[in-house]
């Protein structure tokens, strides 16, 4: 993959440094970076503000495929990770504060039922249905763009969260990775959900190779992404990564239906959309298996993570909200949902 | 939860599917052979599901009854 385009001070200075090669950074560049970095922070909203989400996921992405042209020393510099941490702090505070009384709310009622909580939390959310207007009014290229901005996490499903394997324990872990191993294909390397979504975008003519989608995703659709690894690799966060990952997984049967609804309107051949099939299905055993046995365990073996699940679940479904709020303003409008092309200088157009 | 030949265990969830786990394949009430190919399956107790014997979800949209 190659990096991105920068999108503001922060992330056109820490592409610049991945450029180098890796070594002692300069009092300048550390002070340099440390100040973009706060600036960024600053923000109002840090889940729309395109400068922070992008670095933070250009900070993350050396831990998954790293990029081409990037070293991959970089991984572990400490001075990248100074801030990294500074971006996730921001990040974190944001959804706490968006979140808290609905995660007392719900961690109350989750005292005496997790399982029952978990699942009224996601049904009980009001963001908008994208699935339902993929099933009646999508267009070809909505889809398209939809399959774009999915890629962002799409193309590495189930990676983030294997990141939370070695953080949890005994009965936790092994529900977690009875989940992932179905993810990543039960055995079957050309049934991963990885590649069968890569599929899905080359039977509607996108090319998954090109990392040309992550320039197209504006802030929300990558702090989407983001929050994952927020939450998994860090294991004081463990148990808000299991929570997010039962809210993929409760939110995705019934709208994986939308989907498949949608290409077959649109007639699409099978495998563009064999991937939100198979989900209709796997989804609908992993939401118990994730809610249930999962979350259930980790909270069976420490009661004091309880709230920690219901945050993970609770800034998971606030983030998808956003990206469906995005999608379907865009969309009603007659506009489009893409980033449009960077223009030649690094500020983004107010 | 019931232990059934083979390692295979079976389990009623509130107001949802049953879960398979360790199964090699499901036989339905007409005796027909599903082949699994997950380490657990859900099979559908509401009779709503369309993708029968297996679970879709939508029992959710059932106000959460198992029927």
């Amino acid at each position: 993959m190659t990096p991105p385009e920068p999108r503001g001070p922060l992330s056109a200075l820490l592409l610049r440094t991945l450029s180098g090669v890796p070594g002692e950074l300069t009092a300048q560049d550390r002070a340099g970076l440390e100040a973009a970095a706060e600036a960024a922070c600053a923000a109002a909203d840090p889940v729309a503000d395109e400068d922070l989400q992008l670095s933070l996921w250009v900070l993350y992405e050396l831990h998954y495929r790293g990029f081409a042209t990037v070293d991959d020393r970089w991984e572990w510099h400490p001075g990248l990770l100074a801030v990294r941490q500074q971006l996730e702090q921001a990040f974190e505070t944001f959804l706490r504060e968006r979140t808290r009384e609905q995660v007392a709310r719900a961690s109350e009622a989750a005292r005496s039922d997790l399982p029952g909580a978990l699942f009224a939390l996601a049904e009980s959310d009001d963001g908008p249905s994208v699935s339902g207007y993929a099933r009646s009014r999508m267009t070809r290229e909505q889809w398209d763009e939809l399959l774009l901005l999915r890629a962002v996490s799409q193309l590495k499903e189930a990676d983030p969260h294997s990141f939370a394997v070695p953080r949890l324990q005994r009965a936790a872990k092994v529900h977690l990775v009875e989940i992932l191993y179905d993810e990543y294909g039960a055995g079957r390397p050309e049934r991963q959900h990885a590649v069968l979504y890569a599929d899905a975008m080359r039977a509607s003519g996108l090319d998954p190779a090109d990392g040309g989608y992550v320039d197209r995703a504006p802030a929300v659709v990558l702090a989407a992404s983001n929050v994952v690894s927020t939450f998994a690799l860090h294991r004081r966060l463990r148990a808000a990564a299991a929570g997010h990952f039962a809210m993929v997984e409760t939110t995705s049967s019934l709208p994986s239906k939308g989907y498949v609804g949608a290409a077959q309107r649109l007639g699409l051949p099978e495998q563009a959309w064999a991937y939100f099939d198979e989900h209709v299905e796997a989804d609908a055993v992993h939401e118990q298996v994730a809610i249930r046995d999962l979350c259930g365990a980790l909270v069976a073996r420490e009661p004091a993570e309880l709230e920690s699940v219901v945050f993970g679940m609770a800034a998971g479904l606030y983030l998808e909200g956003r990206v469906g709020s995005h999608l379907l303003e865009r969309w009603h409008r007659g506009e489009s949902a893409l980033r449009g092309p960077v223009a030649a200088g690094l500020q983004e157009p107010a | 939860m019931t232990r059934r030949p083979a390692g295979e265990v079976r389990r009623d969830v509130p107001g949802g599917p049953t879960l398979v786990r360790g199964a090699a394949s499901y036989t339905d009430e007409q005796g027909v052979v599903h082949p699994v190919t997950r380490p657990v399956v859900a099979v559908c107790r509401c009779g709503a599901s369309q993708r029968q014997p297996w679970c879709d979800g939508v029992h959710k949209l059932l106000g959460r009854r198992a029927t």
